[in-house]
């Protein structure tokens, strides 16, 4: 077995462990009379050591790529987001024997291992890097960043089972339709993992010459059925799907069928779930997290923040810029990837502020929490994929 | 000034919300509190309490949290809006209108929408750069309204605090001690100081203390960023900062713009690419080629002292260099980076006299484009002389021929041609792909043998002395946020009431969780009284059910 | 003075710094564009370049006298047109104190040459083979005209195309009196 194929199989590994991990957390908490406590405590132990299992797998993983490639497996939108999703568990673990809290392992393996997931399906290509990635503030910037957002997420894990906990799924609030709708966001998530690897294994592919909007002409692959197609299109795939709708230059119409095909299955997904269950997905996750201790949340969420934000600004701006000045001879130049990590910057210093002076805790911090995390994963996934600048990776 | 007189007898300025010697709550509000708003140890901000002239107003402005993190969030939302399209500076092109339609082309109506709000440079428009400045006014203002106070606060701390204070603290106990009467604040001291906290004894009561620093973390951190914001202005002052760029060719020598004195010279231009050692799955998978190197190798050169621009007879080699990406030259502060590069611009072209109808060759004639001779003699009675050249041809205008720009993009000659079957000459205008004869048929040609290229580097110059002070900017705020997220300040305050009963009472800044465990050190080990966290409504509750997540 | 009115003035005064510097940071990036590293009245940065005719040229040895110094390229349309009205001032002028210095930008000699002959221009051409001289008067587009006056300082910098009256009231402006 080469190298790459045992650094493959140890990221298999380390994600079946995750899930396994995750029902396990699961029945640590899940309630029973009298012997819950017990029965909790082994359980979770079970569960943490599956976890860490997974974790050195997926650092197994990290390792043998790394050897393989030459360089710090960091460089493209599969390597970087698969880093994420072990920072996270990383984070996760510490966080765990900090506290002992098991309720957390429900929700922050779940969010790992979509994570992994999503990152899974862009291509695992091993490719040299470019010269400006070229230089070892790749390996210290990235991970530094990485480590510091997967600790900044941990915070919304915290937030998110607060909130699970203490909003009130059974009166129809804003609360609860925001809460849901994180929820559906993250079945999208797994829709969007469904879609590509249904069309994956059916072996989809359809190329189409457009115009761009540049007014080049340029070949693109679809390996989804073109629910879009690009501007100016001619079909060059025989017997394949006709897009329904053609769309003007500006906008990436594979990119929007993808989209489209993700938000399709997750909506149908979800749904499917919602007639089964015969109740929302807030309500089936809420008896887990049940007996959790609101005020642990609300204090491990804020510990979190703080320990997450100096790691966060060493790695996203001190080092970023440190390697923008020997790279691109200037430390800042307002690139859309450095805008948002200032944006995801100020907005955990403006978090602090609100809880230090304005007293904002329980329920308006946990949901700052999660609004962090999705500005987090804004930046991570739109601005690497939509917004073009100097990090484009795909 | 105006003064509230606690009970004990001390005076407080006015807006102090807890004494600063004995700690009574001081407004009604506190006094109705379960729990004090320990916030600022309740000291009085600075701002709050006069409000007159209009001085006095604009910097309480400022010194608001609440106008603080909306400067915060307003620099977000701006900042966020400039990333929706591109910003200019990363569009190549150069004048108003040549932006204007860029704009138009790519984005529509909202790209044209977008240029003429101005978003498309909004991070140097005056709106941006005076939100930016606001939000550095609120932090310098609201750092000396808040810090200056606490640390007179923190710094004349009594040990004994009276019971409204203790009983309105989250953390607190009162009953017997377990342990033998009067020993008690001796064996909390004992186990407080194991644990290093700094302990104050005064009478029968007693003050733990540990990481009193923490609290300056926010304001150490707020000077950082000063200190960076600063360094960041400092760059507008003349002779601070140099952002120069230049188009070097192979072959050239250049003064280094922004750089007085030195020259330097583009020894080569090398561009890898992986294709030369392809990698296993790049190779298999056939993608595209990908540049490994950009790398131009220079030298660098400087006048003689007292030499005046135009002297190049004197020049000092100073070194070679290798310029790469990520490996930028550096020499006295300068650096000089590699950013762009051009391919295969015409250096030289090859022409033969030839024959026309035998097609036999007179000879060949090398013209370099960058310095054309006015005459290239093939032999003693055949020789070709240069009547015109033009580097960039771009056509006629009333019958002569025109250039469009000193680079040798489509290089156009009129040729007059000694020969001696025509020793009179004959005259040719020769452009790629394109022979004219204007002084009618000719017996002899140019006949096109090939061309030399060269590659060209776009270096950009730099010199930025702000990069220190950005750097002690930059280690201050690290430093100042790693000591406010890291440590917490913690307190303890123990008093033995007369009749052997123990009050207790704690407050730290942050992370209650590892305060309570060093509380729970100290209760087993001082047999003290079981404390009680008051913010926690939930403990019962959970008590019953057999809590597992704690 | 109490305590109060003290309070208030260092307040003010901090105030008064802080609205200083942003303005300033405004001004600046606002004008950067506009801003030159040579300004009207400074000295002339002084050079040496060496002429057609291999005579040399330094700037400091016209103390005393006007300069009239044009930046150019044989592919520069503006400038071809305005030769014609610099050559026939410079024949008004030459006699009074006013010089013509023409910098070719990092032309071949053959280019210049054979522009010049076919321009017939009789002033001093010069080419700036490294461009160190149009680095030092931070020339960016042609044609550019730097009018020095009888003592070295910078009289008018014009950028773009000159008509001869311009040229003529430009070299009037400079003649020693």
């Amino acid at each position: 077995m080469s190298l790459i194929d045992l650094s493959g199989n140890l990221l298999f590994v380390a994600f079946i462990c995750y899930l396994i991990g995750t029902f396990l957390f699961g029945g640590a908490i899940k309630e029973k009379n009298d012997t819950a406590a017990k029965r909790a405590d082994s359980w979770g132990k079970i569960a943490i050591g599956i976890t860490i299992i997974g974790l050195l797998a997926q650092l197994g993983y990290f390792i043998t790529r790394w050897m393989y490639t030459g360089h710090a497996p960091v460089s493209n939108m599969f390597e970087f987001t698969t880093a994420f999703g072990m920072f996270i568990v990383l984070s996760f673990i510490v966080i765990y024997f900090m506290y002992k809290v098991t309720a957390l392992g429900v929700v922050a393996l779940p969010i790992a291992l979509l994570i992994i997931a999503y990152a899974s399906m862009f291509t695992k290509e091993v490719s040299p890097l470019v010269p400006s990635l070229q230089s070892h503030w790749l390996t210290i910037h990235v991970i530094t960043a990485a480590l510091g957002q997967s600790i900044l997420a941990m915070s919304a894990v915290a937030g998110l089972i607060y909130l699970l906990k203490n909003v009130d799924v059974k009166k129809a609030t804003k609360e609860r339709f925001w809460l849901e709708a994180v929820m559906f966001f993250c079945v999208l998530v797994i829709g969007f993992v469904v879609a590509t690897s249904v069309f994956r294994v059916t072996g989809y592919e359809a190329t189409f010459e457009h115009v761009t909007k540049e007014g080049d002409t340029e070949v693109v692959e679809y390996t989804m059925p073109p629910i879009f197609g690009p501007h100016d299109y001619v079909e060059l795939s025989e017997n394949r799907m006709t897009p329904f709708v053609e769309v003007p230059a500006l906008i990436d119409a594979r990119k929007l069928t993808t989209v489209v095909w993700s938000i399709l299955f997750g909506s149908i997904l979800y749904v499917l779930i919602r007639l089964i269950a015969r109740r929302s997905v807030s309500s089936m996750i809420q008896p887990l997290v049940k007996r959790v201790n609101s005020q642990l949340m609300d204090e491990i969420g804020y510990r979190a923040v703080l320990i997450g934000f100096p790691v966060f600004t060493l790695g996203a701006l001190i080092f970023a810029m440190i390697w923008a000045q020997i790279a691109w001879s200037r430390f800042w130049g307002w690139d859309p990837k450095e805008v948002w990590a200032l944006i995801t910057w100020l907005f955990y210093a403006a978090f602090l502020h609100l809880r230090l002076s304005k007293g904002w805790e329980g329920k308006k911090s946990a949901w700052l929490t999660v609004i962090g995390f999705l500005i987090i994963m804004f930046n991570l996934v739109v601005v690497n994929l939509v917004i073009a600048g100097l990090h484009s990776y795909a | 000034m105006e003064k509230i007189i606690c009970e004990c007898g001390h005076e407080n300025p006015v807006g102090t919300k807890i004494c600063g010697r004995c700690g009574r709550p001081l407004t009604e509000e506190e006094k109705q509190k379960k729990i004090l708003d320990m916030r600022y140890d309740g000291i009085a901000i600075r701002s709050k309490t006069h409000n007159k002239s209009i001085i006095d107003k604009i910097w309480n402005f400022f010194s608001s949290v609440k106008v603080g993190i909306t400067l915060i969030i307003l620099n977000l939302i701006a900042a966020s809006i400039g990333t929706i399209l591109p910003q200019e500076f990363y569009v190549s092109v150069s004048t108003d209108a040549e932006k204007a339609k860029y704009y138009e082309d790519m984005y529509g109506a909202f790209g044209t929408l977008y240029y003429n709000l101005g978003l498309s440079d909004l991070y140097s428009s005056w709106w941006f750069q005076i939100l930016v400045g606001m939000l550095a006014v609120s932090i310098i203002v609201a750092s000396i309204d808040r810090g200056l106070p606490l640390h007179k606060s923190l710094k004349n701390q009594r040990v004994k605090r009276h019971q409204s204070f203790m009983k309105r603290q989250r953390v607190f106990a009162e009953g017997a001690p377990a342990a033998e009467q009067g020993k008690t604040l001796d064996l909390v001291e004992q186990k407080m100081k194991a644990m290093k906290y700094k302990v104050r004894r005064e009478g029968n009561a007693l003050m733990a203390e540990k990481n009193r620093f923490a609290r300056y973390g926010p304001y150490i951190n707020h000077v950082g960023l000063i200190v960076f914001l600063g360094a960041v202005m400092l760059r507008l002052l003349p002779g601070f900062y140099i952002d120069e760029s230049m188009w070097l060719r192979e072959g050239e020598l250049r003064a280094v713009p922004g750089m007085e004195g030195y020259f330097i010279h583009n020894d080569e231009f090398i561009l890898e690419t992986y294709d030369n050692e392809p990698q296993g799955e790049q190779l298999k998978q056939g993608v595209n080629v990908m540049a490994k190197n950009y790398q131009t190798n220079v030298t660098l050169y400087k006048q003689q002292e007292g030499d005046l621009p135009g002297q190049t007879d004197n020049l000092e080699v100073v070194d070679t260099f290798e310029i790469k990406v990520n490996s930028p030259l550096k020499h006295e502060g300068y650096a000089m980076y590699q950013m762009d590069y051009g391919l295969n611009e015409l250096k030289t072209m090859k022409f033969a006299l030839t024959n026309k109808a035998s097609g036999d060759s007179l000879g060949e004639l090398t013209i370099d484009l960058a310095n054309p001779e006015t005459e290239y003699v093939l032999s003693d009675n055949t020789r070709v002389e240069i009547v015109s050249y033009l580097p960039d041809f771009s056509g006629f205008e009333e019958g002569v021929p025109q250039t469009a720009s000193p680079t040798p993009n489509n290089p156009a000659f009129i040729f007059r041609m000694y020969t001696p079957e025509k020793p009179e000459g004959e005259t040719s205008f020769v452009a790629i792909q394109q022979t004219l004869e204007p002084l009618g048929e000719n017996a002899y040609k140019m006949s096109f043998q090939g061309v030399e290229t060269r590659n060209m580097s776009g270096l950009t110059i730099r010199k930025d002395k702000t990069i220190p002070f950005l750097f002690i900017g930059g280690m201050i705020f690290m430093l100042g946020v790693a000591i406010g997220s890291y440590w917490a300040h913690r307190r303890l305050w123990v008093e033995e009431l007369p009749d052997g009963t123990i009050r207790l009472a704690a407050h730290t800044n942050k992370n209650w969780f590892g305060m309570k465990k060093e509380l729970d050190a100290v209760t087993a080990f001082a047999h003290l009284p079981a404390y009680v966290d008051q913010a926690e409504t939930e403990k019962e509750e959970n008590k019953k059910e057999g809590d597992n997540t704690l | 003075m109490d305590k109060k009115k003290k309070r208030s003035i260092t307040r003010g005064i901090i105030l008064a710094l802080l609205a200083v510097a942003i303005g300033y940071t405004v001004y600046t990036t606002i004008t950067k564009d506009k801003v030159d590293v040579l300004k009207v009245g400074a000295e002339a940065p002084d050079f040496e370049l060496v002429d057609l005719n291999g005579e040399m040229h330094r700037l400091s040895e016209y103390k005393g006298q006007g300069v009239l110094l044009n930046f150019w390229g044989t592919w520069c349309e503006p400038c071809k047109r305005e030769f014609p009205a610099i050559e026939r001032q410079y024949k008004s002028f030459e006699t009074q104190g006013v010089h013509v210095l023409a910098v070719n930008i990092a032309q071949s000699d053959f280019e210049v040459k054979n522009y010049v002959k076919s321009m017939n221009m009789t002033f001093p051409v010069t080419i700036d083979k490294t461009k160190s001289v149009m680095n030092a008067y931070n020339v960016t587009n042609l044609p550019a005209t730097i009018l020095i006056n009888k003592e070295g300082k910078i009289e008018k910098i014009v950028t773009g195309e000159m008509t001869e009256a311009q040229i003529a009231a430009h070299m009037e402006s400079i003649k020693p009196e």
